[in-house]
């Protein structure tokens, strides 16, 4: 479809073509914000012990950072140079606080789990920086693709971190249990004759420090892989 | 380059549209969020009982707690001396606020409730953790000296190690027929002990790694328990248990 288009319609830029579906890929891997270009890291180590709550941060971060870009691409021509990092911000927070309020009527035991870090969303370097770098110099539809890419490629890892923590720090997955002591596990291990009797979730991975040995264990296995990220910083 | 006056006009009327967005969505949801917060609370009360609810509060609908807040729950407000205040609903009592205050100006919040003839007296406590404020609810059965329960829960304190007297259910479970009277009736409350209780009247273990988060929970149970001291005296002494 997407190709025809091209084809009938002179100059005119297909709304999801080749470039479009870059600016949503490249932020998963290339150009990672977490892993490559190493931003927010803050709230990845706070958020991950549990994979709701990774979850519902990733969800927050994708919307602002999705509209941010969307908003400032709007304004971009008449945003006054001088002040156009307040303005961004302003438009940053809003949109936190519009995802505050929303989530505080959804779901008030999520929000009262992630606290500060909903609100924190305001000072996360990715958002401010796809703002910067991108938003201000490109059209609103492909400036709202970026947002929505680096919003994903944050998630991804949040994500990817939290599952490896609940399950080797608490045993569980999305708050099923899968292996520790109670009835309440898929393994028990305290059942009579278990085979796992010896099994201890590792409480360290439930401490933040575990969230930066697993971000940087996934950076090398990701740049094992993607050999041309290893010379980029 | 923008001039003065347009970067001015630009950010005034940015400022008020967003005012105006922010302000719109916060009355809308207000009830909610108020609703919400009170529904959490109950549940913090309610999960105090442990066992004795009967049910997880966990599986409990929003319904649920609340019509077991009106069937089986009566709230009574105490001030420090242990009278009863009428005008105060116990629910309605923010607890941060009442930390704040001189002591003997505090109103206490105390929540009766009923099962199959048993009552259970639900008082709450706060203190403070290592990074922040902690709080919890404690049931008490109908002697007021053994604990049918306790729930916890906290503001800042370190996933892994101070949150677990949230987040491992092993820690409030401990308190469950632990006693805050000894014998001769000296109060003695409960003392979260490191490297594991002597005795499991009065004693529960601590949390490797939480040691100034435990001690705050000790701390937080000898005052607090001790505050709701006048009113149990006067229940005993009147041998009439509960309000009726």
């Amino acid at each position: 479809m997407a190709e025809s288009t091209v084809q009938t319609v002179q100059e005119k830029e297909p709304l999801f073509g080749k470039k479009e579906r870059k600016l949503i890929t490249d932020p998963l891997n290339d150009n990672n914000p977490i892993t490559v270009q190493v931003l927010g890291i803050c709230s990845a180590l706070a958020v991950t012990t549990l994979v709701a709550k990774a979850l519902v941060m990733s969800i927050a971060v994708v919307f602002v950072c999705g509209f941010a870009s969307l908003f400032t691409s709007l304004l971009r021509n008449s945003i006054p140079k001088q002040v156009r990092m307040i303005v961004q911000l302003v438009i940053i927070a809003t949109l936190v606080t519009i995802v505050e309020l929303t989530l505080k009527a959804v779901n008030y035991p999520i929000y009262k789990e992630l606290s500060v870090f909903i609100g924190l969303i305001i000072t996360n370097c990715i958002v401010m920086g796809r703002l910067e770098a991108f938003s201000m110099a490109n059209k609103p539809w492909r400036s709202f693709l970026d947002g929505l890419g680096n919003g994903l490629g944050y998630g991804a890892i949040l994500i990817i971190v939290a599952v490896i923590r609940e399950i080797f720090g608490k045993g569980s997955l999305m708050g099923i249990g899968l292996i520790g002591a109670g009835d309440n596990y898929f393994i028990n291990t305290l059942a009579e004759g278990s085979w796992f009797a010896w099994y201890m979730p590792n409480n360290l991975m439930v401490l933040p420090a575990s969230a930066l040995f697993v971000i940087g264990v996934l950076i090398w296995i990701q740049r094992s892989w993607n050999t041309k990220l290893v010379d980029i910083s | 380059m923008h001039s003065t006056g347009y970067i001015i006009r630009f950010t005034l009327i940015m400022t008020t549209i967003v005012a105006i967005i922010l302000a719109g969505l916060f009355s809308v949801l207000k009830g909610i969020h108020s609703e919400n917060e009170a529904i959490f609370n109950k549940r913090a009360i309610l999960k105090a009982l442990g066992d004795n609810l009967g049910q997880k509060v966990d599986d409990l609908s929003d319904e649920q707690v609340t019509t077991i807040f009106k069937d089986q729950v009566q709230q009574f407000s105490l001030n420090m001396s242990g009278e009863v205040q009428e005008n105060i609903l116990a629910e309605k009592i923010d607890m941060k606020k009442e930390k704040k205050k001189p002591e003997a100006d505090r109103t206490l919040p105390l929540f009766v409730f009923e099962k199959e003839g048993q009552k259970y007296y639900i008082i709450s406590v706060r203190g403070n953790g290592l990074w922040d404020e902690i709080w919890g609810n404690i049931a008490l059965k109908s002697d007021m000296n053994t604990i049918a329960g306790v729930s916890f829960d906290h503001q800042g304190e370190t996933p892994g190690l101070g949150a677990e007297i949230k987040d491992n259910p092993t820690f409030p479970s401990q308190f469950k027929d632990t006693k805050i009277y000894d014998d001769a009736g000296v109060y003695r409350s409960i003392t979260v002990r490191k490297g594991g209780r002597k005795n499991k009247i009065h004693e529960v273990d601590g949390i490797s790694g939480a040691t100034v988060t435990a001690d705050g929970v000790t701390e937080m149970l000898i005052r607090g328990i001790k505050y709701y001291e006048p009113y149990f005296n006067k229940i005993k002494k009147t041998s009439k248990i509960g309000m009726n």
